[in-house]
């Protein structure tokens, strides 16, 4: 009995801090359905007002389109993010050398550098090639980061290295090696890469506002950071948007909340 | 893209693969064979490496040449004297403020939230605990939603008359509304709150990963020679997890410098700078009002300085615990 009553300020603290941390969430999901005089009455329940809220907003602001280039901007960035970081990886583990080891610690340091200083001169070099506005602005300095590469090198060390040499001796060439042998073997590790690159680009916001100028083409964060700055705030209409802006990666967490876990912590085992 | 695909399919690869089985003691061939592996391999890297030298490593460079040039707009010249924009930093009150404020975040909110993963972590660590997956999953998922989509959950939970104080007035801890986003203490508590509660869960993971590769019979040792769960937590777990714990500890500081989007979008900035971020400080510089690159590209050098010191700080600081 004591045993057991001596797990209950475990269980307790557990029981605060779960309810800590869904609570925010559960308010924001429940106030998109009330009217802003309902959410700043702290209703705690769902109400009427989920598509009045809906049209409010679309009558506002251009969703459709901020979720157009979001989505664009993040599948974007995913898609060429996973094949350019994990040739890389590939390409240092299966054709080890010094050299390329030497290169790969130079790389590891540009995980230090923060964005903030590489902002401005990347703005300049963009505004100098007229790329602001665009999608391919937001997408290229996310492509290559040294956290994935190091994520698909670290989980090339479990891959086997006689497949190679066996695929060679069949005559398959080194790209097919990597194609029809690597990428079907490391699928996990993929998942778990191209999650937590999504979720990153879709919620990146800081470069998105400096290359984007033009509120046409603004993604969903920035659609909803421009919301507060209104003068009167509708807060059900702001947590209706704000839901909208985060239910693609909440979708994802809740399936493949494993796979990001994995790919959170992947690199550094 | 194309150049890489052309280079290693031109079936050079292949072709030695082949002549490598059919020719074994040609040792001349052979070391033909292994050079061409290499440059493979190099080709390999090529993307990501000219990548990450094009979108880090130049622009940092240029950013510091930029941070010694002054005037406005694409008409830029060599300051005179040539560190003038970091000495007019030192002169910047609105500057020295946004570093405090980013301090007072790192000071109060790392130690707070790295402790409180631990606690969770080692909690969740049981196995004996029932409804694992509920905990883990609940406590996660804060990392679930955007940073500014949380601020703004922040700032309507934390709006005068929001959900905050109608909870603290029902409980009847305070008889009057707090105006939390109005006033410089309170504001900045928000900010801290806010970064507890989107990254705790972040970092548990983290620990939970580590703890899986630490040998579970080191605990059943230490219960066995009757150390209680906080002896073995302390003596046993954390010594285990050092390296896991210097490394969130970097990863944290580092994100607390570059705070940005909570600054923008839950206070932002105010009351009168008291909240504001340098990155925001940084944005509002550089691409607000009356632009000046030069003098913003000093105030991003000044960050990328902290994070390195900072960051060799703890290194040398995790290292000699041992």
């Amino acid at each position: 009995m004591t045993k057991k009553l001596r797990r209950v300020p475990g269980y307790l603290f557990l029981a605060i801090c779960a309810l800590l941390s869904v609570g925010p969430l559960y308010f924001m999901v429940v106030s998109a359905t009330n009217t802003s005089q309902d959410v700043l009455g702290s209703r705690m329940l769902p109400g009427a007002n989920l598509v009045a809220n809906f049209t409010a907003l679309v009558g506002q602001q251009d969703v459709a389109s901020a979720m157009w280039f979001s989505t664009i901007q993040a599948v974007g960035t995913t898609v060429l993010a996973l094949l350019v970081c994990s040739i890389a990886g590939y390409g240092f583990e299966v054709f080890h050398s010094r050299g390329k080891d030497r290169l790969m610690n130079v790389l590891l340091l540009a995980m230090m550098i923060p964005f903030a200083a590489t902002m401005i001169p990347l703005f300049q070099l963009f505004a100098q090639f007229g790329m602001i506005n665009s999608s391919f602005a937001v997408i290229l300095p996310a492509i290559a980061t040294p956290f994935l590469v190091m994520l698909f090198r670290q989980s090339s060390r479990s891959f086997p290295h006689e497949i190679v040499e066996a695929a060679r001796i069949d005559g398959l060439s080194e790209l097919n090696i990597f194609a029809r042998i690597y990428v079907p073997t490391m699928r996990s590790t993929y998942a778990a890469a191209a999650v937590i690159t999504f979720m990153a680009a879709w919620n990146n916001f800081l470069w998105p506002k400096v290359i984007i100028v033009n509120n046409t083409y603004q993604t969903m964060p920035m659609l909803i950071s421009n919301l507060r700055a209104g003068y009167v705030t509708d807060y059900g209409v702001l947590m209706l948007a704000v839901l909208l802006a985060s239910l693609p990666t909440m979708v994802i967490f809740l399936i493949l909340q494993r796979s990001f876990a994995e790919g959170m912590t992947g690199a550094i085992k | 893209m194309s150049t890489l695909a052309t280079a290693t399919g031109s079936g050079g690869a292949s072709g030695t693969a082949r002549d490598d089985e059919a020719t074994p003691r040609r040792g001349r061939r052979r070391h033909g064979i292994e050079e061409r592996r290499n440059l493979t391999g190099w080709v390999f890297l090529l993307p990501a490496a000219l990548l990450i030298g094009a979108m880090s490593f130049y622009p940092m460079a240029q950013a510091f040449i930029l941070s010694l040039k002054t005037g406005r707009g694409t008409r830029l010249n060599f300051a005179d004297p040539l560190w003038y924009n970091y000495q007019r930093l030192l002169q910047d009150d609105i500057f020295k403020l946004t570093v405090q404020n980013t301090f007072v975040y790192l000071i109060i909110q790392v130690p707070i939230m790295l402790v409180i993963a631990l606690i969770l972590a080692n909690l969740l660590n049981d196995r004996n605990l029932r409804f694992k997956g509920l905990w883990r999953t609940a406590i996660f998922l804060p990392c679930a939603v955007g940073l500014v989509s949380y601020s703004l959950v922040f700032r309507t939970i934390f709006a005068t008359d929001g959900l905050v104080n109608d909870m603290l007035m029902g409980l009847h801890f305070i008889d009057s509304p707090i105006n939390w986003l109005g006033q410089t203490g309170t504001a900045r508590i928000v900010i801290i709150l806010g970064l507890l509660w989107r990254w705790t869960g972040y970092n548990m993971v983290f620990y939970l990963a580590a703890m899986q590769n630490l040998d579970y019979s080191t605990l059943e040792a230490a219960k066995i020679d009757g150390a209680g769960p906080f002896k073995t937590f302390w003596y046993v777990t954390v010594p285990q997890l050092r390296p896991m714990i210097l490394l969130t500890a970097i990863l944290s500081t580092n994100g607390t410098i570059q705070l940005f989007d909570e600054s923008w979008n839950l206070t932002q900035g105010g009351p009168a700078y008291t909240t504001m971020s340098m990155s925001h400080y940084l944005f509002e510089l550089s691409f607000q009002k009356n632009p000046n690159f030069g003098y913003g590209a000093a105030l991003s050098y000044v960050i990328l300085i902290m994070v390195a010191i900072l960051a060799a700080i703890q290194m040398k600081v995790g290292d000699k615990r041992d």
